[in-house]
């Protein structure tokens, strides 16, 4: 049963790791660059870029240019939009229950 | 709201559901047992299921497809392992391929099914659902399965949390 779009597959994906994950509570604020972002990770500058060309693709951040500088911005909307999703699906075993309940009551 | 428990245990890769029906054991047993009454719930309204083989032995199989908004066709199969009417159903539940060959690249789902009568004319049904591995688990909740309810979780708790400070002090 394949119910996600594509694009909520790929965002699921994306934040399916746990680096991932903190950049976008970090990009959340809109304050920091690519640059500024990888000093939190013991990791290279160029595998951050990664993690976030990840999330970009994902539609869950985008880089914004404000004065001289660019930051990496969390789209919110996108994750509320995917929580909303999500909240369905949390129904799905739910609303199972439901039509099975349905059923009962109609033919005891 | 007949669910009245649900648990999810990450170490065991287990997801437990309880569900209590104003009926005997025999009753709901009929909700799995009858190919009709299962297609009636097993798929979402806009996901409606068809059961097209129902060989509910240890050993045997049931078959059925499902039709998307999009006339997109899902085709699913259980092997059954364990069936003792009205109180033990054990199966493990795969995608197949539209020819209806079992899709092997997609984890299957182990569901162990208890239905116990707990007095007054209740009866109580609990679903364990068991995944392979924790890699199955995050392929299936990629796909819109079992899974999804923790990435739920992992998004409200992005979203709850106080953003960093900014400047890279960092936590």
């Amino acid at each position: 049963m394949k119910i996600a779009p594509p694009d909520f597959d790929r965002m699921f994906g994306a934040l399916a790791d746990s680096t991932r994950r903190d950049i976008v509570r970090r990009a959340i604020d809109a304050r920091e660059g690519v640059a500024e972002l990888a000093s939190h990770y013991p990791m290279s500058f160029s595998a951050v870029q990664k993690h976030i060309a990840i999330l970009e693709r994902a539609g869950l951040v985008t880089k914004r240019r404000i004065g001289r500088r660019k930051v990496v911005r969390a789209n919110v909307e996108v994750l509320r939009a995917a929580r909303r999703l999500l909240d369905r699906y949390e129904e799905l075993w739910r609303a199972r229950i439901d039509r099975m309940t349905a059923i009962v009551a109609e033919d005891p | 709201m007949t669910v009245v428990a649900v648990g999810k245990d990450a170490r065991s890769r287990t997801m437990t559901l309880e569900a209590e029906f104003d009926a005997a054991p025999e009753r709901v047993w009929q909700l799995w047992a009858d190919p009709r009454q299962l297609e009636r719930w097993w798929g979402p309204p806009t996901y409606p299921a068809t059961v097209d083989a129902h060989d509910l032995r240890p050993g045997g199989r049931v078959e059925y497809h499902m039709r998307g908004p999009e006339g997109d066709l899902h085709r699913g199969f259980w092997e059954v392992d364990e069936v003792r009417p009205p109180h033990r159903l054990v199966f493990r539940d795969g995608f197949a391929n539209e020819d209806g060959t079992p899709n092997g690249e997609l984890p299957m789902t182990t569901l162990r099914v208890t239905i116990e009568e707990i007095g007054g004319g209740k009866t109580r049904m609990s679903i364990v659902s068991e995944f392979p591995t924790v890699e199955a688990m995050e392929q299936l909740a990629a796909m819109g399965m079992w899974g999804l309810p923790q990435t739920v979780g992992q998004i409200d708790a992005i979203l709850a949390e106080d953003p960093p400070e900014a400047g890279g002090g960092g936590r």
